[in-house]
């Protein structure tokens, strides 16, 4: 895989959540995607940088244009140095939430998208890579 | 407060117009909250044509709007979602259910002045 162009935007703040939605529909927009996709990726975008703000305090989102095998497609890779995830399988069930809220980010995050991928470590943080490809 | 609410007869018409933070949905969750209670409105309209994104965090406040403008004798329409968001929100595992909705403002204004009162 080969990338492209990347943005990185550090998440802090909630309103970082809404720049970060943003700037991924602004790519996607510059690199063909739909108009559905380009929606389906920023509500991915939101539900991840969310979680950094909700469960690590800060971390990173990065929007990148790759290309493998001759397609093109924009990764999201949300990454954070926050508590981790103790049961990964858990997190990844509809429903399932340790903030109370509608556990539906990181399931719904997955649907949204091509490709998913969550990696997480307690006590080291958590790295959550979306790839949706051009048709 | 960055969200208008204007007050037609016994209806509050809350009309998004462009992206909130968290924050911005919350505050206009208890802002609805105090003026159905203060103004005694029977009708609470949310115009969400502007919001591009409804995710979990949104849509769960919305859902609160509506809750709670019920326990205060009010109902709730939600209008203008765009069929792109729509199309998300299912993805996503998401609904409105028990939620009234509608294309648009008009719609969401008849529907609120033909339910029995
Ligand atoms: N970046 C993260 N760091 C630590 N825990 C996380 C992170 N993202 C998700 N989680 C955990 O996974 C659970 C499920 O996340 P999600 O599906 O987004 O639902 P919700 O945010 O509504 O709880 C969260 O409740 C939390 O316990
Ligand atoms: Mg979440």
């Amino acid at each position: 895989m080969v990338v492209l162009s990347d943005i990185t935007i550090s998440i802090e703040r909630e309103h970082d959540i809404v720049a970060a939605r943003q700037k991924g529909r602004e790519l996607a927009a510059r690199m063909g995607f739909s108009g559905t996709d380009q929606t389906l990726l920023a509500t991915a975008i939101s539900e991840v940088a969310r979680n950094i703000v909700s469960y690590a305090g800060r971390g990173t989102v990065v929007l990148s244009s790759v290309e493998e095998q001759g397609r093109r497609g924009l990764m999201i890779i949300a990454e954070d140095h926050g508590p981790g995830i103790a049961d990964v399988g858990l997190a990844m069930r509809d429903g399932y939430s340790t903030g109370g809220s509608l556990g539906a980010g990181l399931p719904g995050a997955k649907r949204l998208v091509d490709d998913f991928e969550l990696s997480s470590t307690v006590g080291t943080g958590t790295t959550v890579t979306l790839k949706k490809w051009l048709r | 407060m960055s969200v208008p609410i204007l007050k037609q007869g016994e209806i509050l018409i809350a009309s998004i117009q462009s992206a909130l933070s968290d924050r911005e949905l919350v505050e206009l969750r208890d802002e609805l909250a105090d003026r159905v209670g203060r103004l005694r409105s029977r009708g609470v309209v949310i115009d969400v044509t502007a919001l591009d994104v409804l995710d979990s965090f949104a849509t769960r406040t919305i859902r609160g709007i509506a809750y709670t403008a019920k326990l205060r004798g009010a109902k709730t329409v939600v209008v203008g979602i765009q069929p792109e968001v729509a199309f998300a929100m299912v993805q996503l595992g998401l609904s409105l259910d028990g939620i009234a909705t509608a294309l648009d403002l008009e719609e969401g204004m008849l529907l609120l002045q033909r339910w029995p009162k």
